[in-house]
């Protein structure tokens, strides 16, 4: 078996995997969801590299592997601009590059508040084979994921997407509701979706010794995603939503590993998506690059 | 080839970005001044939080779990003595060791956002107190309690963060 088409794809994905091995990491205290947003961004001048992966199965077609390489930089205490990289592996088909997002996210308020809010603004260029479900909005339903790469590809998704994210920490409880707008930029009507989620270390105190199995390095919680239809059909009709418990395992050695499996709650939906993810944060990322460039940071 | 392109465009935007953000951010004429305004948040603390007592204050182990709190999130801004960084304002200094433990658990969960301090509390509430504990621990820097008086100077540079990650 040749591995010379995959090969553009294995350079793209492995590349932030030398990278998180560069020194200057930070530990992290990252939370475990993967599709809700909390209200929480990156320190400034961190970087995090973050690499994802999503197994979904498809009736009517085949199963597929899909994945994305995620950039994200804290600019300041109250704004985080993030890089995809998405693609996917169609099981008997074929593996695809399916596009690229760019995400910010601006948090509101100066202060910690009983709910605060965060906006989020991100701009999508992907095909219509992407897989990777960061979000589900609209009537977007498996059956139109059935189709091969070739087909799929041929659609083409210059989006806008809009959320705000409401979010609140009380008594170590996280939890997260994000409300989610989404416009095509050809003539389709706006796309609306949803994602809640919940989450709690598993203790609350730090432990006075250096251990990676700690029960405070250990975050788990839920997440409920889906799609609200469009501005012409809004409410559940023709929409998936999906129900996955999370956890995150904040490694003292620098790493974040998360698992999440999603199960589909509709026949509309993916029967189960199993997801999981690794991240390392590089601190001093900013500070680095200024002084390649001649900045005095 | 066009997704290529895509991809290309916002790997430089992207990278454009973060050099701008970066270039932008420039050690301030007066260290003194900046750290002055950093302490006067803890003025701002309300007199509630003010009055707020460690919940921990017994606990024989907050101190030590609390500097291995600070060696992950915080020594790199405040160094890892916390005795001042390039971002971040020393902890021993007395305006902070002075300080109430209502104060400085306030500032670590509001954070000082508008100064580049993000907010903490994503850290549960007793991992805060362990650090307020490890903080106040600490007590004021032997013979310099005072930011030194300007960047450049090498009273300065004595006070930076041996921090070998620099």
């Amino acid at each position: 078996m040749s591995f010379a088409p995959f090969r553009p794809f294995l350079m793209l994905f492995m590349l932030p995997v030398l990278l998180v091995f560069s020194p200057g990491s930070a530990h992290a205290q990252e939370s475990p969801y993967i599709v809700a947003y909390d209200h929480y961004l990156e320190e400034p001048g961190n970087l995090e590299i973050e690499y994802f992966s999503t197994f979904g199965t498809q009736r009517g077609g085949n199963d597929f592997h899909a994945y994305w390489m995620e950039f994200e930089y804290g600019a300041t205490a109250w704004w985080t601009t993030e890089f995809y990289l998405d693609g996917q592996s169609t099981f008997g088909d074929s593996t695809v590059f399916t596009g690229v997002r760019w995400e910010n996210r601006f948090r509101v308020l100066k202060r910690e508040h009983f709910i605060n809010p965060v906006l989020y603004v991100e701009y999508e260029n992907i095909s219509g084979a992407d897989k990777i479900f960061k979000e589900v909005e609209g009537h977007d339903v498996e059956s139109g994921h059935g189709f091969r790469n070739t087909v799929l590809r041929q659609e083409r998704n210059h989006e806008l997407e809009f959320k705000l994210i409401l979010s609140g920490t009380h008594k170590g409880w996280n939890f997260t509701q994000n409300t989610i707008a989404a416009k095509n930029l050809s003539n389709n009507p706006w796309e609306f979706g949803y994602a809640i989620g919940a989450s709690r270390p598993l203790a609350l105190k730090a432990s006075a010794k250096r251990c990676s199995f700690c029960l405070q390095n250990f975050i788990a919680g839920a997440e409920m995603y889906g799609g609200l239809g469009d501005r012409h059909s809004f409410g559940l009709h023709d929409t998936s939503h999906y129900f996955a418990p999370v956890v995150a395992w904040n490694l003292p050695s620098d790493w974040t590993l998360r698992l999440s499996a999603g199960f589909g709650l509709n026949d509309n939906s993916h029967r189960f998506l199993l997801r999981w993810g690794v991240s390392r944060e590089i601190t001093g990322f900013g500070s680095m690059v200024s002084r390649l460039f001649g900045g005095r940071r | 080839m066009r997704e290529y392109i895509a991809a290309l465009v916002f790997t430089a935007t992207f990278l454009s970005v973060s050099i701008a953000l970066a270039r932008q951010e420039k050690v301030p004429a007066s260290k003194y001044h900046k750290d002055a305004l950093d302490y006067a948040e803890l003025a701002k603390a309300p007199q509630k939080a003010r009055a707020k007592r460690n919940p921990l204050e017994r606990d024989p182990d907050a101190v030590s779990a609390g500097r291995i709190l600070f060696e992950h999130h915080c020594a790199e801004c405040h160094g890892d003595l916390a005795q001042g960084g390039r971002k971040g304002p020393s902890l021993r200094a007395e305006e902070v060791q002075n300080a109430e433990l209502g104060a400085i658990f306030w500032i670590l969960t509001n954070g000082v956002v508008r100064r580049g301090m993000p907010v903490w509390s994503k850290l549960p509430e007793p991992q805060r107190w362990q650090l307020v504990s490890y903080i106040k621990s600490l007590g004021p820097a032997e013979g310099n309690t005072a930011p030194a008086p300007s960047p450049e100077s090498p009273s300065n540079s004595a006070t930076e963060s041996p921090s070998p990650r620099r």
